[in-house]
């Protein structure tokens, strides 16, 4: 209703501002160049052209996290590095979101000591978690179709 | 291979022998002067590795081992020294070997063992606000209890972790 029954069939698509931000945020969402263990090498793997990260947007991985929007935490956190990544995620621009890849990130893993934060959403929120030690690329992608339907179904009211 | 190692009398309160490996077992009070010796006299010129074993709840606690090599004679040595844990303070063997230094923050950092006449006696493995030492027995392996059948529901109500 509106501006095509005005107008007749100009070719034109009409949407809501929501639905038109959230389709742009989640194609071109810029993960941040950050990989702390064996799960950045599955992450590179879906980087690389076999499994190909740019169907999805995502092909620019940024070194700095002020031109990122994603941040994908691939490997286990040691609570020496903790602050170091908190810093990161704060430094990153709103909107911004998180993927705890794999299940050190998650929930401390293997590693059930005192060098390792217990799951990263002690320091920073946590979109999606993938399971997977390390997860497959295959896993990695279906944990971003997950967070980029997530971003489309962001309503105006969360916006930032 | 012991024959090989001549030590002045008094200094090493017992040798161990076991497969061919050297075990002098010293005092505090004679650590620094074996290790000269082996250093100068002996041809012990590499600290290898210098860590700590905690035999809780044996007393006295701590065991510091200095794992020695001698690279012109291709023979290795270890020095052992037992430590009480009401008086964990060690010499320092920065002075004979420099990178002593390292090794002995680490024992500081994980065991709490404290170095007389070390440079820089600080943390260097875990961050500076870190609260004790992890390798003590005292502490639980294990900081989150995992979750089985048979405790989901203890687990999932957040009861806190009890190792003994």
């Amino acid at each position: 209703m509106g501006v095509e029954q005005k107008l007749g069939d100009m070719g034109v698509v009409t949407t809501t501002l929501e639905k038109a931000v959230g389709w742009a945020r989640s194609n071109a969402v810029w993960p941040l160049l950050f990989g702390l263990a064996c799960c950045a090498i599955e992450m590179m793997s879906t980087e690389a052209p076999r499994y190909d990260m740019s169907r999805f947007g995502m092909e620019l991985m940024r070194a700095s996290p002020r031109q990122s929007d994603l941040m994908i935490v691939a490997g286990r956190v040691s609570r020496k590095m903790a602050p170091v990544l908190r810093n990161l995620y704060d430094q990153m621009p709103e909107p911004k979101w998180v993927i705890a890849m794999g299940d050190c990130a998650s929930c401390g893993g293997v590693f059930n000591n005192y060098a390792i934060v217990q799951g990263v959403d002690e320091i920073v929120p946590v979109d999606v978690y993938i399971a997977g030690c390390p997860p497959r690329p295959e896993t990695l992608i279906d944990g971003i179709i997950k967070l980029h339907e997530k971003i489309k179904a962001e309503p105006l009211s969360k916006w930032q | 291979m012991s024959d090989l190692i001549n030590i002045p009398d008094g200094l090493v309160s017992k040798t161990d022998v076991f497969r061919g490996e050297v075990t002098l077992n010293v005092t505090r009070e004679n650590v620094i002067a074996l290790l000269t010796h082996l250093r100068d006299e002996q041809k012990f010129d590499m600290l290898t590795d210098e860590t700590c074993v905690d035999y809780h709840p044996r007393e006295p606690r701590f065991g510091i081992l200095y794992q020695l090599y001698s690279v012109s004679r291709n023979t290795r040595v270890r020095v052992k020294m037992m430590l009480s844990e009401h008086d964990a303070v060690a010499p320092s063997a920065t002075g004979l070997w420099k990178n002593a230094n390292w090794m002995e923050r680490e024992v500081y950092d994980l065991f709490g063992i404290h170095y007389e006449g070390h440079p820089d006696m600080r943390r260097i493995l875990l961050p500076n606000d870190y609260v004790g030492h992890p390798l003590r027995k005292e502490i639980p392996v294990a900081v989150e209890e995992n979750q089985f059948s048979f405790n989901r529901e203890r687990v999932d109500a957040g009861k806190i972790y009890v190792t003994e």
